[in-house]
């Protein structure tokens, strides 16, 4: 990394505990980031899923959404600002209860993906009429932008850049954040609840997500930079969890079938395509009233022309970003979007768009690696099964 | 006798009147955890610098060049059927391929280990 890299990239307040426990730092979304620690990417893999795993994802963007249509806090506050971002995501966000998360996406007019993102309402009865949204590191600029944008006068955007993001996966990570922040183990999946943490006269408010991107149960919890350091040791003096970093996030995210937004989620890509339809509500698809409302409705009555599919090469090579996908009379079909070496899967995987008429399970398909046709067929993801909790 | 070294991270060693070439312990920890290899097939010759076999990690793949033009005489099948030990014993155990080399003299201008150490330490 040259050093006028160095002096541009941005810091979380992690860096130096990264550095501490002996990280090896990478650019990444114009921060400077640990993309492994001295454990290695592997076994980092796989203590996540058999134990917890501390990542800081810090890098990416949070923000508050207020309604300017209704007070805070008033019988009407909540539809209010749910009204307001449903103009710009095709979730259901009205009736979420207090407290609920949802993963949606921001569309463009034509429906394509702006940025995937999660989108809370908060908790505390005099808190309804906000909506806590995170959003990806390398479009957060872009993203708040536009929803401030589009949202003017009608809601107002505080971008939380004060606050880091810590998130725990794994099995074991409920223990352990139970003990810091005691009924999270009870926490619903995909819920936020709000802590005073330390309990003490210099805590602070953070909030406690369960959710996460690595497929296993976790949690990410916001918390003032201030805290950040604290809250991270605090969390590593388990014994159950290891530092991990952005390349064991990705192989686990990979196994677990979730998108990278920039590389499986674009756009030109729209939900029903990277076939995470699950972010358009019901109630939204039947009455539209969303950027692109046309083309997602089509395509999900008709179905769409290409699919995000998983992909297993039968033999070892593992097929990259980029890699041609090719029916099996030589035709091509698509692109590879992720693709590597799944740790627990024991083998490569990889996730792609092939044309519709190719995206059934059990599809033989060739991939082009390196000039040489490699055989694979079309996968279920998630390639390792989800564990999230359920109660 | 000692190993040589490229700049692009391969130890070349003097060995019975062939050369065996691997990846520098530098490299194999720079790599990560190998996950696959892809070795030439013997009797394929190269020339100096051209691409010879691939090595992966979980995080990214890599190519290995020849370090020397000749014919490959043996393949360590065992780093393809355990990439791990890439990791293991990079300058050992793992060696890649075995050259029958063509032009013995491109062996000579190749580095010395004190000489790759302070190349390696500041790339």
């Amino acid at each position: 990394m040259s050093g006028a890299d160095s002096q541009t990239l941005k810091r979380t307040p992690l860096y130096d505990l990264h550095l501490s426990l002996g990280a090896k730092m990478v650019a990444f979304a114009s921060y400077e980031m640990p993309v492994q620690y001295p454990m290695g990417v592997l076994k980092e893999h796989l203590h996540t899923r058999e134990s917890a795993g501390l990542f800081d994802v810090s890098h990416m963007g949070q923000a508050y959404l207020r309604t300017l249509e209704a007070p805070l806090g008033s019988p009407e506050a909540h539809a209010s600002i749910a009204a307001a971002i449903e103009r710009l995501v095709p979730g259901e966000i009205r009736k979420l209860k207090q407290g609920g998360v949802r993963y949606t996406v921001l569309l463009s007019d034509d429906g394509g993906v702006l940025d995937d993102l999660m989108i809370a309402r908060l908790y505390m009865d005099q808190f309804q009429g906000m909506l806590s949204l995170v959003v990806n590191a390398a479009t957060k600029e872009q993203d708040f932008a536009h929803i401030e944008q589009k949202l003017d006068g009608v809601a107002a955007l505080e971008v939380l850049s004060n606050r880091a993001l810590i998130a725990l996966q794994g099995p074991k990570a409920a223990a352990v954040v139970n003990r810091l922040f005691p009924g999270a183990a009870e926490q619903p999946f995909m819920s936020v609840r709000p802590h005073y943490w330390p309990a003490s006269d210099d805590g602070a408010f953070t909030v406690v997500s369960r959710l996460g991107y690595t497929g296993e149960d976790g949690f990410e919890i916001s918390v003032l930079d201030t805290h950040a350091m604290l809250l991270a040791k605090a969390l590593l003096a388990a014994p159950e969890v290891e530092p991990v970093g952005l390349g064991a996030r990705d192989s686990l995210r990979l196994e677990a079938g979730l998108c990278l937004y920039g590389h499986d989620l674009t756009p030109e890509i729209s939900p029903v395509e990277g076939n995470i339809a699950f972010a358009v509500g019901k109630r939204r698809s039947a009455e539209g009233g969303f950027p692109g409302a046309a083309r997602i409705q089509q395509e999900l009555a008709d179905g769409p022309k290409r699919l995000r599919v998983g992909i297993r090469p039968e033999g070892r090579a593992p097929a990259r970003e980029g890699a041609e996908i090719q029916s099996t009379d030589g035709k091509t079909s698509g692109a590879v979007t992720s693709g590597g070496f799944g740790p627990t899967v024991n083998g490569p995987i990889a996730m792609g768009y092939v044309d519709a008429a190719f995206a059934a399970t059990g599809t033989p398909v060739s991939l082009m690696v390196r000039g040489k046709s490699l055989p694979a067929v079309v996968a279920d993801m998630p390639f390792v099964p989800h564990n999230y909790y359920r109660g | 006798m000692s190993a040589k070294y490229t700049e692009d991270h391969e130890w070349v060693k003097a060995e019975g009147g062939v050369y065996v070439v691997g990846v520098s312990a530098h490299a194999a920890e720079q790599l990560g955890d190998v996950v696959f290899v892809e070795l030439p097939e013997i009797g394929k010759t190269f020339a100096k610098g051209d691409e010879m076999a691939v090595v992966e990690s979980v995080k990214a793949a890599s190519d290995v060049y020849a370090p020397i033009s000749g014919e490959v005489v043996a393949v360590n099948q065992a780093i393809v059927d355990d990439p791990s030990q890439v990791n293991a014993d990079p300058q050992g155990a793992a060696w890649f391929v075995k050259i029958s080399a063509s032009k013995p003299a491109e062996f000579d201008a190749l580095m010395e280990e004190a000489a790759y150490k302070d190349f390696a330490g500041a790339s």
